[in-house]
């Protein structure tokens, strides 16, 4: 978290206004829709997210922001609109595409590769590895070096999240706050420039939920942007620099954790606004 | 009418010799196939047996068509069967595995109607089949067609000898083969595909490009099993590539353990030992009348022993569900 009582936060400057712009934006969203039949599950037209600070995607049940997330990271293919990551046009690429240019994310329910060991699922993070193409990987010669630094690697990270002493065992025996742990180390295995956390402490106990948050704190440290999806405003207003407030498919609202609360459309979004009934059943969508 | 009078002895060497033979050999190399595609990249293929026959009509169409040397004849079954492989790859690996798994089992079936087809009669010589291609790799034998090889009581023929070592030698090729690749980063990719495809998406793995790999090698080591069984029997026949024998491979695979270097191999031994066994037995306990002929006769063994196979099939996966060779403590995280 930055110091923004003495001016010292990124966005000190930025007006808290939805889909403002940015100093140093990392990605650039814009005129971003999704529709599911007559259902528009998503219909962002502007969104900049800060380079090297944890962004918090909140909103109520049914706001898109799931597939919202799913739309940035090419695991579902949007109506029309563009994203630009790092200055660059990733719209033509698809899901493992934009993870190799650096946006990794995780998934709402923990996608641990329950047969494989739990050091394998880390070494499976590490990118352009020589010996997962075919014909090289018959040669051990040609990679092992490179395995060896990838599971040194591994090791370290296992040992900050605390896993070292399950390395050997199936991931499929971990708990489930131990996956959660597991997918974000392994997620880290990749040196993004982005990790997208979706509801990274969901049902996961209290004690390994401040061990995974400090994790996730220390992330901008090494100069990776995190944006995440939470429900639980505990954890949005310990961790996040920035917070973004998606209703209906749109951003309604944007800044800093402590005021995002008291802006008039957030309250309307999660508490209906005076006329409830009609305008609260209309338009929302099941992530 | 007693046991006693029956010839085990003779009943035993059949079922030994059968184990190691040239069908054992095959059915073990096409389950090595369907090994790749679902005991390691979780693929479903249903038609196997289509790679069979696409490796053998390969092979036996580039002698009788093109005059090929056995050795390009070889290379082009294997084209033919990753031809196959593209075809049903390419449009089915995008989408859910059950597509990949209802378009092998029609596709497998299309390529026996094909080539017993009269329209192809001038090309694959319809339900005939093709005979003319042997000529080529009975050059190629080292061994000496008019004596018997083998050890004790085990002795076959030479030409039937070149296809059994030929049939266990491309075998052993293919395990060194699949250990190496399975224990490289390679290997590592494919299984967390086979565990969850988004997963390794967001990680930057091109699950599709993997996919598609491991249909087409798994396909091919299909086909070679094609081209064993072609040189083996010295013939092709249309009808001998029905769905059947693709679900026989998967007993053979399901027997062994999916997903273990080593369960194709002596899952398909165990299948043929059953599968002679029981045949010699039923038909020595009828001739001896302890089973009456009101209740079974000889001409109904044949199909009784696959019964029976599939009776201990069942037993096998209520005992030991993960089969011979697998691991129960990886069978057990599915349940968590």
């Amino acid at each position: 978290m930055s110091d923004r009582s003495n001016g010292g936060h990124p966005l000190a400057r930025v007006e808290h206004l939805p889909g403002v712009a940015k100093p140093d934006p990392i990605l650039v969203i814009e005129n971003m829709r999704r529709a599911f039949g007559g259902l528009v599950a998503v219909d962002v037209e502007r969104l900049e997210i800060q380079r090297g600070i944890i962004t918090a995607l909140i909103g109520p049940n049914g706001a898109g922001k799931t597939t919202f997330f799913n739309l940035l990271t090419g695991f579902d293919r949007p109506d029309s609109g563009s994203v630009v990551f790092n200055g660059k046009d990733v719209e033509r690429l698809r899901s493992h595409g934009r993870a190799r240019q650096g946006m990794v994310r995780t998934f709402q329910l923990t996608k641990a590769l329950t047969k494989l060991s739990v050091l394998e699922n880390m070494k499976l993070g590490a990118k352009g590895q020589t010996g997962e193409h075919f014909l090289q990987s018959l040669f051990p010669f040609l990679w092992k070096s490179q395995e060896n630094a990838i599971e040194e690697r591994a090791h370290e990270l296992l040992e900050r999240f605390r896993l070292a002493h399950m390395a050997e065992e199936y991931s499929g025996t971990l708990s489930g706050g131990q996956r959660k742990l597991l997918e974000m180390a392994r997620a880290l295995m990749a040196s993004p420039a982005v990790v997208m956390l979706d509801e990274p402490v969901a049902g996961v106990n209290p004690a390994l939920t401040q061990s995974l948050l400090e994790h996730v704190k220390q992330l901008p440290n090494e100069r990776v942007t995190v944006i995440f999806v939470e429900h639980d405003m505990d954890v949005v207003w310990d961790i996040s620099d920035w917070v973004v407030v998606m209703a209906e498919g749109a951003v309604i609202a944007e800044g800093y954790p402590e005021s995002i609360g008291k802006n008039q459309a957030v309250i309307d979004a999660y508490l209906g606004s005076g006329q409830e009934g009609e305008e609260r059943e209309s338009g929302s969508t099941d992530e | 009418m007693t046991l006693a009078a029956i010839d085990w002895g003779f009943i035993l060497i059949q079922t030994v010799e059968t184990s190691l033979g040239l069908e054992a050999a095959v059915y073990a190399l096409a389950a090595v196939g369907i090994n790749i595609h679902f005991g390691y990249a979780g693929l479903l293929n249903f038609g196997q047996v289509g790679f069979v026959a696409m490796g053998a009509y390969g092979m036996g169409l580039s002698v009788t068509l093109w005059n090929l040397n056995p050795w390009l004849a070889v290379l082009v079954g294997m084209g033919f069967a990753t031809l196959f492989a593209l075809i049903l790859g390419v449009p089915t690996l995008r989408l859910r595995g059950d597509y990949l798994a209802i378009v092998t089992i029609a596709a497998a079936e299309i390529i026996r109607l094909l080539a017993r087809s009269t329209t192809l009669g001038d090309i694959t010589r319809g339900a005939e089949g093709l005979h003319a291609f042997i000529g080529p790799f009975r050059e190629l034998n080292p061994f000496d067609p008019s004596t018997e090889y083998g050890i004790g009581p085990f002795m076959v023929g030479g030409n039937q000898f070149f296809a059994i070592v030929l049939g266990w030698g491309v075998t052993a090729v293919a395990l060194v083969v699949i250990w190496q690749l399975m224990r490289s980063p390679w290997g590592r990719v494919v299984k967390a595909i086979r565990e969850d495809e988004d997963a390794a998406r967001a990680l930057g793995k091109n699950a599709y490009w993997y996919k598609l790999q491991a249909l087409i090698l798994g396909g091919v080591i299909g086909g070679m099993a094609g081209m064993v069984q072609a040189i083996g029997k010295a013939t092709i026949q249309p009808d001998s590539f029905v769905p059947a024998y693709t679900f026989f491979f998967w007993t053979v695979l399901i027997l062994g353990g999916v997903g273990r270097i080593w369960s194709p191999v002596v899952g398909s031994i165990i299948f043929w030992a059953m599968l002679t066994f029981f045949q010699g037995t039923l038909i020595a306990l009828v001739n001896e009348g302890l089973i009456p002929t009101s209740f079974m006769d000889p001409t109904q063994v044949n199909q009784i022993r696959f019964m029976l196979v599939g009776v201990g099939l069942a037993l096998l996966m209520v005992f030991r569900p993960q089969g011979i060779f697998g691991s129960r403590e990886e069978m057990m995280l599915d349940v968590r």
